[in-house]
């Protein structure tokens, strides 16, 4: 445990590659999963159909064999990118599914005389998405986002084992050297891991209330 | 609709999953490694005296080693192969030939770095010899007698990269197993640690070149660049020793001298150096000189 605490700024440098990674790939995810989520519940039935399709393929997918196909599949497709942009990458194609999803379950919350109104009063379909329907549907989406955020901050520990050096990676370098301490030296990394889970949850919760005036 | 939704998920469940065989196909190993003829002692049983294990052995006719899996040119068993291959098994075979005991008699089970100890401790090998470095913290709980072999953490290149020796690889992206001690010391000399699953995970990275170089001990970097002498090649010289030791439990300390003996008569009548040709040797490195052995305490 010594060589933890006078080390602890390999600890810390762990834990910022983790949050690093959890802040890119959950904003990205957001973006595009909201987009999935527009094109499943839009009018045109390509797009639908094709926010289906990627939804059930990758939804199906264990993230490891994301993760899989991003590191070892992109190199033999010539494509040589950053270890940090392909863990990214497969975090956010992954997560990206469970955001459509959730935003998906809050559009469909909103009832459907919302968007008929909006259609009555001339507004487009974007306008009538971006103006009435999402920002009635975000509201109702953010404990379930919250909960993919949660799940998205721990499988970035999955990256401990394709050349990302964040939390968990380091955790097994510390264990390795210690053997006698592994006990504490795994509880001092989940810890760590807790104390994320908690900030994520806590901001959830602070914007569940900054959106409860308008619905009650 | 229901029905066509289905079968579209079974089919695309259909797609993930070939994607996934064909990504590991495409990881595993294929041994070439090929085999020494070992003469086995007929008479063995009679060379050891009553009351000792190698006795019970010799009596039984059956043996029980522990090997890795998992290293070409040190120890390696495909998926179809129906025994492993590599320096460690070659040495398995010597051992058991002096007790009698034919190589189809041998019984290899496969051992990880983490359970060889216990496997010694519980007796569920006889005998581990398994890329296993003496330490003073090992010998502490089980006996290893050696060394066999010497060997040290040395850096797999494509062939034709910059790295040439320890000295070029600060900034340059390294790989090896996630938590390994290999991976920690190339970080300690300014290399971007790269930590992966397995070694064939890592060796990919670097045949596909993702990362500049990979980094473990010098005998499964050899292993790996004997598969592939055109692509890979092992520069530098060793930058740490790990000297390859014959694990055995503690319960007998008198393997100790008889593997000891033994290995010392292969080392002298050549079998040892036949036994180097026909595994590591194959990536073109040259026999080097057996290493003095430990004295047994």
């Amino acid at each position: 445990m010594d060589d933890v605490i006078s080390n602890f700024d390999l600890v810390l440098q762990a834990f910022r590659l983790t949050i690093e990674l959890f802040v890119v790939s959950g904003i990205l995810s957001l973006i595009f999963g909201t987009a999935l989520a527009a094109m499943r519940v839009g009018p045109v039935a390509v797009l639908a159909r094709a926010a289906a399709l990627y939804v059930a393929l990758v939804r199906n997918t264990p993230l490891l064999i994301v993760f899989i196909l991003a590191t070892f599949g992109l190199p033999k497709l010539d494509v040589q990118l950053p270890f940090f942009v392909k863990g990214v990458i497969a975090l956010t194609v992954y997560t990206s599914a469970f955001v459509c999803e959730a935003v998906r379950s809050g559009i469909n919350s909103v009832p459907l005389g919302q968007a008929e109104a909006a259609r009555a009063t001339g507004l487009t379909f974007t306008q009538t998405m971006s103006n009435v329907v999402l920002p009635q549907a975000l509201r109702a989406v953010v404990p379930p986002l919250t909960s993919t955020m949660i799940a998205l901050a721990k499988n970035t520990s999955v990256g401990a084992v394709f050349g990302l050096f964040e939390a968990t990676a380091r955790m097994r370098y510390f264990s390795n050297n210690n053997a006698s301490d592994r006990t504490l030296i795994f509880l001092t990394f989940a810890l760590g891991y807790v104390i994320i889970v908690e900030l994520i949850s806590a901001a959830g919760l602070g914007l569940e209330r900054r959106g409860r005036v308008a619905t009650r | 609709m229901r029905l066509n939704r289905s079968k579209m998920a079974l089919a695309v469940v259909g797609l993930v999953l070939s994607a996934g065989s064909l990504a590991a196909c495409g990881n595993a190993g294929e041994s070439k490694s090929g085999s020494v003829d070992v003469k086995v002692d007929k008479n063995a049983a009679s060379n050891f005296d009553a009351g000792t294990r190698m006795k019970e052995l010799a009596d039984s006719g059956k043996i029980t080693i522990g090997v890795k899996f998992d290293q070409p040119g040190i120890g390696f068993k495909g998926a179809t192969d129906d025994a492993p291959a590599g320096l460690d098994p070659e040495m398995g075979k010597i051992l058991a030939a002096s007790l009698g005991i034919k190589p189809e008699n041998i019984t290899w089970k496969e051992t990880i770095s983490d359970n060889r100890e216990p496997f010694l401790q519980k007796g569920e090998v006889d005998l581990v010899i398994a890329s296993y470095s003496i330490t003073d913290e090992r010998r502490k709980v089980v006996g290893q007698a050696g060394p066999y072999y010497v060997t040290g953490q040395q850096l797999l290149v494509k062939k034709g990269s910059p790295i040439k020796s320890v000295a070029d690889i600060k900034g340059k992206e390294v790989c090896s197993v996630t938590g390994s001690t290999s991976l920690d010391n190339v970080e300690a000399k300014g290399a971007k640690p790269r930590g992966f699953d397995t070694y064939s995970e890592c060796r990919d990275q670097v045949a596909d070149g993702s990362v500049d170089s990979m980094t473990t001990d010098g005998a499964i970097l050899l292993g790996y660049a004997a598969e592939d002498p055109d692509n890979l090649q092992v520069v530098g010289k060793p930058f740490s020793e790990e000297r390859y030791g014959i694990g055995y439990s503690k319960k007998y300390p008198e393997m100790c001298q008889w593997i000891t003996d033994t290995v010392k008569k292969a080392e002298d009548d050549g079998t040892w150096a036949k036994a180097f040709e026909a595994t590591l040797g194959k990536s073109g490195v040259k026999t080097p000189a057996p290493p003095k052995m430990d004295a047994c305490a």
